[in-house]
């Protein structure tokens, strides 16, 4: 008879081991960053360094950003584990999949969605972006970025067994995140006009909540298939 | 009828153009979906037929093998 | 209900169903298409504002329409799909992705050629225009996730599932691109007003609704049969029924 661990203990234990592969290949955590800022240095010098016109693009191109470096490590979310076996490891085992999911899904977002969000004050002085607005861009990608992770890895499950799989997530997943683009934008420019944004915040928040509880049964359903 | 002549119909009130590129535009696609999925169809039926006669002509050899 | 419903599980009972029901539907597009077409681009009024660019109402309103009923149609096969293991559900999502598609390609051809008289450019930022084009896209996304994969039996399931994804998320891309518009668009023009529409031109626009979906249903019924086939063609009765007929 096999010792069974609490929830709590394999949660933590996926989480854990994604966390420290990450930290051996450095490379997984510094890409998207660099990734990030080369986008962010690009629309300056494809626009103009006009400072009023920059601050008026700035929750664009910050968010336009963010959702192209998520989609870097997406296609590395399951793909190791896919090709090493693990995968079908953590399918076939009695733990419930959505939980193993959900601690792979939290691993990305600390990996990739988080330095984005401590970066934050250095891309908004790159782009001139006001004080006022600076808030409210953290708040939005702490509430965004996880959003982006669960929302995509919806779309890295369904393609994690096919050989060009790369593309078409972005095709797959891409649509999807709109709404969080929006949202998170109107935030950033309605801050900048020094009025409340809390409206914005609410549901982002809504839709985090949604995304947590109903996305780890989607990607945990798109796995079975992608393995089977 | 709205229109005095035929002419008159295919200007649609000096609009003619888009509103027959709206028309044409989905008549062409509405018919070639259509068209398409109906050469599926004989693709498949062509096939499945081509694949009968084949193990047919297979069963034949054997049996002639056989003798 | 369900003993009723029970039979068409199997596949060559669905292939029979299907060949039963694709005389009316051909039927009733052929004379609604026609009818339609021809009420609507001769005999019903010209507006009196937009004058004749309006009737392209009469295909622009039917397919944006039925670009959104055959997405929900396709999510709710899938749900069946994967709820009951039914196959032939899980084929009726691929049969209709195709369809949807066109449907929802022909409803912004028809605004772009819509806006530019009214509005004087092809493509404006409208938010049903928006839609659409987010909605073609979901439509692109479940059709090539499906030819993505080499085991058709995993494709159907992966593209039922982005399926229901996409449904989820669809009403709220729709809110947030209208509200967005609404932010973003100091006047804000609507293409119709809602408020009253006369009765010359209501009847014409019904009949071309109806066209538009009975159209719908013949392609898809058409299709779903290819799947079918495609997928049983090993089977006895298929060859059964080629030698029939």
């Amino acid at each position: 008879m096999v010792k069974q661990h609490s929830y709590w203990q394999l949660f933590s234990a996926v989480f854990s081991k994604d966390l420290k592969l990450a930290f051996r290949q450095r490379a997984e955590i510094v890409n998207p960053i660099l990734f990030f800022l080369i986008v962010i240095t690009l629309f300056p010098l494809a626009i103009g360094p006009e400072p009023g016109l920059l601050a008026r693009m700035a929750p664009g191109i910050i968010w336009v950003a963010a959702l192209l470096s998520t989609m870097l490590g997406l296609d590395k979310l399951f793909r190791d584990d896919y090709h090493d076996g693990t995968l079908e490891q953590l399918i076939a085992s009695s733990y419930p999949l959505p939980l193993t999911v959900l601690a792979k899904v939290a691993a990305h977002w600390v990996i990739t969605g988080l330095p984005l969000v401590l970066m934050t004050p250095v891309f908004a002085l790159l782009l001139n972006l006001e004080s006022s607005a600076l808030l409210a861009t953290v708040l939005t990608l702490l509430l965004g970025t996880p959003l982006l992770s669960f929302i995509g890895a919806i779309g890295a499950g369904l393609t994690v067994g096919l050989q060009k799989g790369g593309i078409l997530m972005s095709l797959l997943v891409l649509p999807l995140y709109i709404p969080v683009l929006i949202f998170a934008t109107s935030a950033i420019d309605t801050s900048s006009m020094e009025l409340a944004y809390s409206g914005q915040l609410a549901i982002l928040g809504a839709m985090l909540i949604v995304a947590i509880l109903a996305a780890p049964i989607a990607i945990s359903s798109a796995l079975k298939v992608s393995v089977s | 009828m709205q229109f005095d002549s035929f002419a008159d119909f295919i200007a649609m009130g000096g609009y003619g153009f888009y509103v027959w590129l709206s028309f044409g535009s989905c008549a062409l696609i509405l018919l070639g979906i259509l068209v398409s999925s109906l050469n599926d169809t004989k693709r498949i039926f062509s096939s499945v037929k081509q694949q009968a006669q084949r193990e047919e002509r297979i069963k034949k050899a054997k049996q002639e093998a056989g003798q | 209900m369900w003993k009723w419903l029970h039979p068409y599980a199997k596949a060559d009972r669905a292939y029979q169903l299907c060949n039963t029901l694709l005389p009316y539907f051909a039927v009733v597009t052929v004379v609604c298409m026609i009818v339609g077409w021809v009420w609507g681009l001769a005999y019903a009024p010209a507006d009196y504002q937009q004058k004749d660019s309006y009737r392209i109402i009469f295909i622009h309103v039917p397919s944006a329409i039925l670009s959104m009923g055959a997405y929900s149609s396709m999510a709710i096969a899938a749900v069946i799909a994967l709820v009951w293991q039914l196959r032939n559900a899980e084929l009726a999502v691929i049969a209709i992705a195709p369809v949807g598609a066109c449907v929802t390609a022909i409803a912004l051809i028809t605004g772009a050629a819509w806006g530019k008289p009214m509005w004087g450019a092809w493509w404006v930022w409208d938010a049903r225009l928006t839609s659409e084009l987010i909605l073609l896209f979901l439509y692109l996304g479940v059709l090539s996730l499906y030819h993505a994969f080499e085991d058709k039996k995993a494709a159907g399931r992966a593209a039922c599932i982005l399926a229901i994804v996409g449904v989820i998320n669809l009403p709220i891309i729709h809110f947030s691109v209208e509200w967005w518009n609404t932010l973003h668009q100091g006047a804000t023009i609507t293409k119709f007003d809602t408020k009253a529409i006369d009765p010359s031109m209501f009847w014409p626009l019904m009949v071309n609704i109806v066209a538009f979906a009975a159209f719908v249903g013949t392609v898809t019924l058409i299709r779903l049969k290819n799947e079918i086939l495609q997928r049983e063609k090993h089977r006895p009765w298929v060859r059964q029924m080629l030698e029939r007929g």
